[in-house]
C-alpha cells in the first residue's frame, strides 16, 4: 500500500512536470503579452523593449520556463499583464464563487440523479424508465449553452416582457456578498448545470444498479425471502455505488475549474470565466496559474480516489 | 472480443445465437446491431441528416448562405426565410445546411486525427513497453489532467496565431476550420490511446502473436496485421462516439468564438451570434442550430451505443 502510494506520487510529480512544460509552451507562445502596449501612444518602441527586458520576456524560452517554475513552486504565480494584480490573489477572489456555484449544482445533481437512476433501474422498461432514459439521452447529447440560452430566453427575457417575476441574466451589476442577490443569480446557472450533469449521472446509476441486480448474491438475498426494499437498499445500492464513487471523485477537481461556458453565458465571476477572459487577452501568467491549480487538483484527486476506492472495495488489491 | 466467454451471460448469448446456421463474427455483430432498435433509429437519423445536408447543398448555393441583407436583419421565420435570419440578415435555413456541412466535416476529420494518434500512441506504448510506455502514458495522463475545454482553448489560441484562408476545390474556407479540426483531434485521443494500450497488452501475450513472431514476422507486420485488426471493434465504437464528441466540441469552441469564423457558417458559430441577440428575443437564432446539433449528437450516440453492444458479446442482457 505505502510503496504503491509512493510510486503513484512520483509518477504524479512527473505528470505535473509534463503539464507545466506543455502549458507553458502553449500559453507563452500563443500571444505577445505586451501586445496591449503596442497601441499605447505614451510608450515608445524603446520603452517596450526595456519592459520586455525587465520582465525577462526576451530570454531563451527554457530559462523563462525554469524561472516561472521556480517561483510557482514557492506559490508565486507572477502578476497579470492586464490587471497588474498578483495571479494568486485573482484566483483567490474567483475560487469561492466557483466553489459556491459548482458545489450547489453537484449536490442537487447527485440527489436528483440518484433518485432518477434508482427509479429507472427498479422499474426497468416501464413508462417512467423510458421517459427518464429518453430525457437523459437527450440531455447527454445537448451542449450546455442550449439549456443556458433557453433558460435566459424564457426566465429572464420572456418573463420580463410578460411582467412576471423574472430571473436576472447576470449581465447586470450585482453584489455577491448579498445573499439574496447571490441566490437569485445562482438559480439559472445551477439549473443549467444540473440538467446536463443529471442526464449523465442517472444513466450511469441505472446501468450500475441493473448490473448489480443481476448478480448471484442478489438472487441469494431474494431467495432468503428478503423484501425487495431490503435487497435494493442493503445489498444492491451499496455495491452499485462503488463505481459511482469513482466517477464523482474524479469529477470533483474539474469543478474547481468551474464551468467555463456556463460561467461565461451567465457572466458568473468564477474561475472558468477568469480563464476565458484572460486567455482571450493572451495574459499568460493568469492562464498558466489557473491551469496549474486545476491540473494539480485533478492529479491529486485521481490518486485520492484510487486510494479511497481500495478502502471501500476490499476486492481490489494494489500491486 | 474477450477471453472469458464462459461466464453465465456468455453461455446464454451462445444459446440464443446458435439456433440458426453457424454465423461468422461479423454476421453476429450485424445481427446484434439490427436487433438494437435505438441503434437503428440512430442510424436512420444520421441518414436523414446526411440527405438533408446533401440535397440542401444541391438546391441552395453557398452564396445564399453568406448573403448579407441588412434590410432583413433579425427577421423571424417566414415563408421567405424558413428559419428566420441572423443579425446581418443572412438566411438561417441556408446557414443550417452549410453549417451542418462544416460541422460534420470538422467532426469526421477530427475523429480521423483522434483515431490515428490514439491508436498509434496506445499501440506503440503497449507493444514496446518499458520506458517508451512510461513516457507515453505520463504524457497521456498529463493531457487528460487538463480539463478538455481549457486545453482546447489554449491549443486553439496557440495554433490560431495567424489564420489564412484555404482554397479547396474552388471553395474557400476560413483557415479556422483547419485549426478547429487539428485542435479537436489533438485534444481527444487520450481515452482511445488508453483503451488501445490495454487491449494490445492483453493481445500480445496470446499464442498466435508468438507464433507469428517465430515465423519471422516483423514488428510492424505484427502490429498492423495482427494487433490493429483485433482492436478494430474498439476503435470503430470509439470513432462513432468520438464523432459525437467532436461535433459537440466544435459547437463549444465555435460558440466561444474561437472556432470556425464567419462568414463560414457552423452550427456552433451560429449560436455565438444568437447569444448576443437573445435579450431581444430572437429565439429562432438559438433554437434551430441547437436542434440540429442535438439531433445529430443524439443519433450518433444511439448508433454508437448499439455498436458497442453489438461488438461486446456480454451485452445481450442489457438490451
Amino acid at each position: 500500500m505505502w510503496s504503491y502510494l509512493a510510486r503513484r506520487l512520483v509518477q504524479a510529480l512527473f505528470t505535473l512536470l509534463i503539464i507545466t512544460v506543455l502549458c507553458f509552451i502553449l500559453t507563452r507562445l500563443s500571444a505577445d503579452p505586451l501586445a496591449q502596449y503596442a497601441t499605447n501612444p505614451n510608450m515608445s518602441a524603446a520603452d517596450r523593449a526595456a519592459l520586455r527586458e525587465r520582465l525577462g520576456l526576451n530570454r531563451p524560452l527554457p530559462v523563462q520556463y525554469l524561472r516561472w517554475l521556480g517561483l510557482a513552486v514557492q506559490g508565486e504565480l507572477g502578476n497579470s499583464f492586464f490587471s497588474k494584480q498578483p495571479v494568486s490573489l485573482m484566483i483567490a477572489q474567483r475560487l469561492p464563487m466557483t466553489i459556491i456555484l459548482m458545489v450547489t449544482a453537484e449536490i442537487i445533481t447527485l440527489t436528483v440523479a440518484l433518485i432518477l437512476g434508482i427509479i429507472s433501474a427498479v422499474k426497468q422498461y416501464s413508462f417512467l424508465d423510458n421517459l427518464i432514459t429518453t430525457f437523459s439521452f437527450i440531455g447527454f447529447s445537448m451542449p450546455i449553452f442550449f439549456i443556458a440560452l433557453g433558460l435566459i430566453l424564457i426566465f429572464a427575457v420572456k418573463f420580463k416582457q410578460m411582467g412576471w417575476p423574472y430571473m436576472p441574466t447576470g449581465a447586470d451589476i450585482w453584489d455577491p456578498k448579498d445573499l439574496g442577490q447571490l441566490v437569485r443569480h445562482m438559480v439559472l446557472p445551477v439549473s443549467a448545470l444540473v440538467i446536463i450533469t443529471t442526464a449523465n449521472y442517472s444513466r450511469f446509476i441505472r446501468s450500475s444498479i441493473l448490473e448489480v441486480l443481476g448478480m448471484d448474491y442478489v438472487r441469494t438475498a431474494r431467495a432468503k425471502g428478503l423484501t425487495e426494499r431490503a435487497v435494493l437498499y442493503k445489498h444492491a445500492l451499496r455495491n452499485a455505488a462503488l463505481p459511482f464513487v469513482t466517477i464523482v471523485g474524479l469529477d470533483i477537481p474539474y469543478l474547481l475549474g468551474g464551468a467555463l461556458v456556463t460561467e461565461s453565458v451567465f457572466a458568473w465571476p468564477g474561475m472558468g470565466r477568469l480563464f476565458w477572459e484572460y486567455a482571450q487577452r493572451g495574459d499568460f501568467p493568469v492562464v498558466l496559474g489557473v491551469l496549474l491549480i486545476v491540473s494539480t487538483a485533478v492529479v491529486l484527486f485521481t490518486i485520492i480516489t484510487d486510494m479511497v476506492y481500495t478502502l471501500v472495495d476490499p476486492r481490489i488489491r494494489l500491486g | 472480443m474477450s477471453s472469458d466467454t464462459l461466464n453465465s451471460s456468455g453461455i446464454s448469448t451462445l444459446k440464443v445465437e446458435s439456433t440458426g446456421a453457424a454465423l461468422t463474427p461479423r454476421q453476429l455483430i450485424w445481427r446484434r446491431f439490427r436487433k438494437h432498435k435505438m441503434a437503428l433509429a440512430g442510424g436512420i437519423g444520421i441518414a436523414l441528416l446526411l440527405l438533408f445536408i446533401i440535397v440542401g447543398s444541391i438546391f441552395i448555393p453557398l452564396e445564399k448562405a453568406n448573403y448579407v441583407d441588412l434590410k432583413a436583419r433579425l427577421a423571424p421565420p417566414s415563408a421567405e426565410h424558413w428559419l428566420g435570419t441572423d443579425s446581418t440578415g443572412r438566411d438561417g435555413f441556408s446557414r443550417v445546411v452549410y453549417g451542418g456541412q462544416i460541422s460534420l466535416i470538422v467532426g469526421i476529420l477530427a475523429v480521423v486525427i483522434e483515431i490515428s494518434v490514439g491508436t498509434v500512441l496506445g499501440g506503440v506504448a503497449a507493444y514496446y513497453g518499458g520506458w517508451v510506455d512510461a513516457i507515453l502514458m505520463r504524457f497521456t495522463e498529463a493531457m487528460l489532467s487538463i480539463p478538455s475545454l481549457f486545453l482546447l482553448i489554449v491549443l486553439g489560441k496557440f495554433l490560431g496565431r495567424d489564420v489564412q484562408t484555404i482554397e479547396i476545390f474552388g471553395l474557400s474556407f476560413s483557415g479556422s476550420v483547419g485549426i478547429v479540426i487539428v485542435v479537436i483531434g489533438l485534444t481527444s485521443w487520450m481515452y482511445l490511446a488508453r483503451i488501445v494500450r490495454a487491449n494490445v497488452l492483453s493481445l500480445k501475450e496470446m499464442d498466435y502473436i508468438s507464433a507469428a513472431r517465430s515465423l519471422g514476422a516483423s514488428n510492424s507486420r505484427i502490429f498492423f496485421s495482427h494487433l490493429v485488426p483485433n482492436t478494430l471493434g474498439i476503435i470503430i465504437v470509439s470513432a462513432t462516439l468520438g464523432l459525437a464528441g467532436a461535433i459537440l466540441m466544435e459547437a463549444y469552441v465555435s460558440f466561444l468564438g474561437l472556432g470556425v469564423q464567419p462568414p463560414t457558417a457552423s452550427w456552433g458559430n451560429m449560436l455565438t451570434s444568437a447569444q448576443s441577440f437573445i435579450q431581444r428575443g430572437a429565439w429562432w437564432m438559438w433554437v434551430f442550430p441547437s436542434l440540429f446539433i442535438i439531433f445529430t449528437i443524439l443519433s450518433i450516440n444511439l448508433m454508437g451505443d448499439g455498436m458497442r453492444d453489438a461488438f461486446d458479446p456480454h451485452s445481450s442482457r442489457h438490451m
